[in-house]
């Protein structure tokens, strides 16, 4: 939580300040109330009517500017902790845009969007509530204490017995609670996990008929969750009775003690009165105390969350931002070799290749053979291991990212696009794209016709997901995106894979008349969809066992040609 | 705890049916609600009592004072006991209010939770059509956890509150009438001090709260697009976005702060007019020996007592709406009709042959719009059956009429000449051993994953897995059989799918579906797996859905969808001379060689 601090302005600083010297007044007004309800009661056992009649009307006044400052007070504090939740929202998020794949696998994109959010909104809730709970509590605590001691030890005495009484229950409570808070979140994890795992394999669990076993699972976890639940809560009900019961029985004590006291003359009735009511502030703070000390752990897990999003290096960096002699699109891998970072073994190894500009060349091989990391290497989402990979004679590494990635149209496996109009997501690939240029690339990818179909056209909105387009559709336009750049290399990392034998055929032949000055990369599975390539690279275990044309490498790569006859009869490929 | 202050508000559609199934839950803890309740209100009352008592200690003190004779002390210690032993008998009752309370709504919460994960179970598969995962998964957690908080504290509170409002009123009554009458006065403007702040603070969380489901919602979203983010150089574009957004949750979110912040201190402010005035008037009334001071002590305290529970009516109130909004939401869930009952069928079929007919089949997800017509077809024992057609021409529907995850609108399925209308839909499921699209897997061993539902000793998993070339796969993972699945273990989409695979293979099931099955499989390994299968399929009717024309050519029938129809049927040969929608399917493959 400190590390977050120096997230704070100058301005939210100044108003924490001055929030805090409001909170001191506030405290001084709240502890000034009790005194003059003495002062109104001795004036009674004296008989002075002038006396009640000022101390009534300082009561009011005090009564009422205790509002205004609270009112102050918590206008600056929504200020402050709405406004640092902003400025943390606002730097975690660009952090994470900064991120390499690398940093974004390290934390998982779920896990940030959640650091992004819920946590920085706890964080927020914490400054909002604890913060001034935290301040006022002791302050109000330590006023009230010195008012007591003033006045008379013995009954000092017995409140601070109270106190201690108090003290000691609330730190047993919190210490058998707050082990079994972790308890509690795993088991309500749990149970999420296990009504997910049963919905999203309903069909599975019926078609094995093992409903009574899943719901079996689920209620050995409910059990333990509510059992918990119960022992916490229960455990929790202590502290109000007891503070209720504290506060009324200390009152009692102090004015049973207090008439002793009085028939001795050592005291006043109006004392006696103030006292019990001051008693009351203390034990008040302390529970107050206590329930920011509930919550601020909670809080602290968060801004850990956070914080550690927010120093994570980022490791891929723009280089020295040299501009390459010529721009045509030339890519060469010489002796990469590539693992992940928490990886052991080499996801690729010994990878050269040259690939001239404007060729189209395909990777094919089994799962896991490496050929989409291979892909991933050249706009950089990750960095090489070993080796060099050069983008028009210039090292990768060497490039401003953005004038790397400018070079280069990527569609990805998982399409991508975002919620919007079709012209915006367009756009997201040439922000200057006339709307002849996007009518052409959508014909290129062919989408023109189904884009036509729509009522609002181009402007038809995606949702999030783009869960209201098919995934043939939304594949189509993502290609389209990236036409739309006019890059000088294109990368499909299997992006063809949603789209029927049909529409691959048309939009790769279509590909093939245009494309001719554009380097292509195609990632696949499907023979049919790379056999008319310049070049197949197959790939087995992160290493290049075949290199060819279609025809090559029917002769002499097996591993092409196991591939190849799972997928297609013999006669076909002969005569092909 | 006290949750939060105006909190979020959402509201029961019909709040007293919501009420009603509430109470429904309720009524099996009768007596105990009712044993609680009484403890609240005896106890609170005993409570009111001691308040008295301690007013009675100061009125002798003050009039020994006045009389200028010696404190009574028989009378004092008296009544200090007999409020202390109130003050005691309160506490013990208090809190076992609370225990009951929180147990009773602990065993309902609980209920609830069982309900629902078994309601999942007996819903028909076409309730999830319409339905988010995502808002059932809330019900079972967010929606049960609102009635867990809320149904204890509103108990508790809304009869503490009645309870110490009456006793305060009674209590206030005996010491003064006008002085009462004077405390009354803070009703209104309390009243009109909640309609504004509510008014004003609702407003502004609703703002903030669209607000930050429209930040959340931008960075999700932006998020999961990282590659695009980064491939397109779209950071300033996503930058500025999320600024704009990120403001204005700023702006809705202070505000909404501030409001609600703003409800207790003013709420406190009219509590201290009334309870100083009435101490001016009661210090007056001592004066003139109208009143003790005691008395007024005991009614100031009693202006308290009558003004905090007044400030808690909003917030009770905010419980009430959200516990019954929730429940409505539970309720909605539990109350869905679920699958037809089958006690009566008794069908079954001994030494399954597997030959299957599909005799005038017409079906529909929406009952009005069939997108099955008029199917036909007879499967002999050991056929092969291959399902094509382009992306979305429904497929899967086929598989799923057949495991009676949807029931046809006429016409009739047969398996061995027995309708699976007239079996049990286990009796027919266990027909059929089935490999899904997507490889569910659920958290356990690897070895719990694939002996699923069927005794088998570990010696016979290990023969059944090297039957389909995996036992190699499972050996070299991190703990082999024993390897825990998690969310987030490092096995592959393929490997996913040899398990689920396999698992259908120790299921021995008499006859096969196979969803997609080898889609996501590298082809290589896809190769190894269609050996096993032919193995596997070997005798037994299979039903199989795919885009490898090598596998759809070994088939004995093809069935081709096209747009949910069945728009041709027959072999390979017989398909391609035809030359309708399938052979130009198929062409279109190799059209420019």
């Amino acid at each position: 939580m400190l590390k977050l601090l120096k997230y704070f302005s100058l301005a939210q600083w100044i108003g924490l300040i001055v929030m805090l010297g409001l909170i001191f007044l506030q405290t001084q007004i709240t502890m000034a109330i009790p005194g003059q309800l003495g002062t109104i009661i001795n004036a009674v056992t004296d008989g002075q009517r002038d006396v009640i009649w000022k101390s009534g009307g300082i009561m009011f006044a005090l009564a009422i500017s205790e509002v205004f400052v609270i009112i102050i007070i918590n206008y600056l504090s929504s200020h402050i902790g709405s406004g640092f939740a902003k400025t943390l929202r606002h730097k975690t998020f660009e952090k994470v845009q900064q991120f390499s794949m690398d940093e974004i696998s390290g934390f998982s994109t779920a896990s940030l969007i959640t650091r992004c959010t819920n946590d920085i909104q706890n964080v927020q809730m914490t400054i909002t509530m604890s913060l001034r709970m935290l301040v006022t509590a002791p302050l109000m605590a330590i006023s009230a204490i010195l008012k007591i001691l003033q006045s008379d030890k013995q009954l000092s005495l017995i409140t601070m017995i109270a106190l201690f009484v108090l003290v000691a229950l609330i730190i047993t409570c919190v210490t058998i609670v707050v082990p079994k808070f972790k308890h509690i979140q795993k088991y309500t994890d749990d149970i999420n996990m296990l009504a997910r795992e049963n919905l999203t394999g309903l069909r599975v669990i019926r078609a094995f008929n093992t409903e009574d076993e899943e719901e079996e699972k689920f209620d050995n976890t409910n059990k333990s969750l509510t059992h918990t639940q119960k022992v916490v809560e229960n455990v929790m009900n202590l502290l109000f009775p007891t503070m209720n019961f504290l506060n009324k029985t200390l009152s009692l004590v102090i004015v049973w003690v207090g008439s002793y006291l009085i028939a001795r003359n050592t005291i006043d009735i109006g004392t006696v009165t103030t006292f019990s009511q001051y008693s009351v502030h203390i034990l008040m703070s302390f529970l107050t105390l206590s329930m920011v000390f509930v919550m601020i752990p909670r809080a602290l897990v968060s801004a850990n969350r956070i914080n550690e999003v927010l120093q994570t290096q980022v490791k891929i960096r723009s280089g020295t931002g040299k501009t390459p002699a010529v721009a045509d699109g030339s890519i060469t891998f010489s002796d990469v070799s590539f693992a992940y970072p928490h990886g052991d073994e080499n996801v690729l190894e010994n990878i050269n290749l040259d690939i001239k500009p404007g060729e189209t060349w395909a990777f094919i091989g089994s799962t896991g053979s490496g050929k989409s990391t291979l892909i991933n290497l050249i706009p950089r989402f990750f960095d090489v291991s070993t080796g060099k990979i050069l983008v028009d004679g210039m090292d990768v590494r060497d490039y401003n990212l953005k004038e790397l990635r400018n070079k280069i149209g990527y569609i990805s496996q998982k399409t991508l696009l975002f919620s919007g109009s079709i012209r915006e997501n367009l756009l997201d690939g040439n922000p200057d794209a006339t709307e002849e240029d996007m009518w052409e690339a959508l014909r290129i990818a062919q989408a023109k016709d189904f884009v036509e179909t729509l009522d609002e056209g181009l402007d038809y909105n995606l949702s999030q997901g783009s869960t209201n387009v098919s995934g043939g559709q939304k594949q189509r336009l993502s290609i389209a995106r990236a036409l739309i750049k006019k890059p000088e290399i294109l990368i499909f990392d299997d992006s063809f894979s949603a789209l029927d034998f049909k529409t691959d055929q048309e939009l790769r032949s279509t590909l093939s008349t245009l494309l001719d000055s554009t380097t292509t990369i195609i990632v696949g599975q499907r023979i049919g969809t790379i056999m008319n390539s310049d070049r197949i690279v197959v790939l087995d275990d992160g290493k290049i066992v075949g290199m060819g044309t279609h025809k090559e490498l029917l002769k002499n790569c097996p591993v092409y040609q196991q591939i190849a006859y799972s997928q297609i009869s013999k006669e076909e490929l002969d005569n092909a | 705890m006290p949750r939060g202050r105006v909190n979020q508000v959402s509201k029961a559609r019909d709040f007293k049916k919501s009420f009603r199934d509430l109470l429904k839950y309720l009524k099996a803890y009768k007596w105990a609600v009712l044993l609680a309740v009484c403890l609240i209100v005896v106890g609170t009352v005993l409570f009111m009592l001691a308040t008295r008592l301690v007013g009675d200690i100061t009125n002798e003190l003050q009039t020994a004072s006045d009389d200028e004779r010696a404190i009574n002390f028989a009378l004092v210690t008296k009544n200090a006991l007999i409020a202390l032993s109130f003050l005691i008998t309160n506490y013990v009752f208090n809190y076992s209010s609370f225990v009951i309370m929180t147990i009773v709504s602990q065993n309902i919460t609980y209920r609830l939770r069982k309900e629902i994960s078994e309601k999942i179970n007996r819903l028909p598969l076409s309730f999830y059509d319409h339905e988010s995962f995502g808002d059932i998964l809330s019900r079972i957690t967010n929606d049960v956890d609102i009635t867990a908080n809320n149904l204890s504290s509103v108990v508790n509170q809304t009869f503490q509150s009645i309870t110490m409002i009456i006793s305060a009123v009674v209590l206030m009554f005996t010491i003064n009438v006008p002085m009462t009458f004077v405390t009354f006065c803070c009703i209104p403007l309390s009243l009109l001090i909640v309609l504004l702040v509510v008014r004003f603070s609702q407003k502004y969380f609703r703002i903030q709260q669209n607000a930050l489901g429209t930040v959340n919602g931008k960075i999700e979203e932006i998020f999961t697009n990282h590659t695009i983010v980064k491939a397109y150089n779209l950071e300033p574009r996503t930058m500025s976005d999320f600024d704009t957004s990120n403001n204005e949750l700023y702006n809705a979110a202070w505000k909404s702060q501030f409001y609600s912040g703003i409800m207790n201190p003013l709420f406190g402010l009219v509590g201290n007019l009334a309870y100083i005035t009435c101490a001016l008037m009661g210090a007056f009334y001592a004066i003139d020996k109208v009143l003790l001071i005691g008395d007024v002590q005991v009614f100031i305290t009693s202006v308290r007592n009558f003004n905090q529970p007044l400030s808690n009516i909003s917030s009770i109130s905010a419980s009430v709406q959200n516990l019954m909004a929730a429940n409505e939401r539970i309720m909605d869930f539990l109350g869905a009709s679920e699958e037809d009952p089958e006690d009566d069928k008794t069908a079954t079929i001994e030494n399954v042959k597997g030959s299957v007919e599909f005799d005038h089949v017409v079906f529909g997800y929406d009952p009005n719009v069939p997108i099955i017509h008029d199917f036909s077809a007879k499967v002999t024992p050991g056929q092969k059956v291959a399902i094509v057609g382009p992306t979305g021409a429904g497929k899967t529907t086929l598989i799923s009429l057949l495991m009676r995850f949807y029931d046809i609108q006429s016409g009739d399925i047969r398996v061995d000449g027995v309708s699976i209308y007239d079996m049990k839909r286990s009796t027919v499921r266990d027909l059929f051993g089935m490999v899904l699209q997507d490889t569910w897997l659920f958290r356990g061993t690897i070895r719990e994953n694939l002996t699923y539902g069927k005794e088998i000793s570990d010696k016979e998993l290990e023969h059944i897995c090297k039957e389909a070339k995996i036992d190699h796969m499972i050996k070299s993972l991190p703990g082999g059989y024993n390897m825990e699945l998690t969310e987030d273990s490092s096995i592959s989409q393929g490997q996913k799918q040899l398990l689920t695979i396999a698992r259908a293979m120790v299921q021995n099931s008499p006859m096969l579906i196979l969803d997609e099955a080898t889609s996501n499989v590298d082809t290589r390994t896809e190769e190894l797996i269609q050996e096993a299968m032919d193995r596997l399929t070997v005798g037994r009717t299979s039903f199989v859905i795919a885009h490898r024309l090598s596998t759809i050519k070994n088939a004995d029938l093809i069935l081709v969808l096209r747009d949910g129809n069945i728009v041709e049927q027959g072999t390979h040969a017989g398909l391609l001379s035809a030359g309708g929608f399938y052979s130009d399917l198929y062409r279109s493959q190799f059209e420019n060689k």
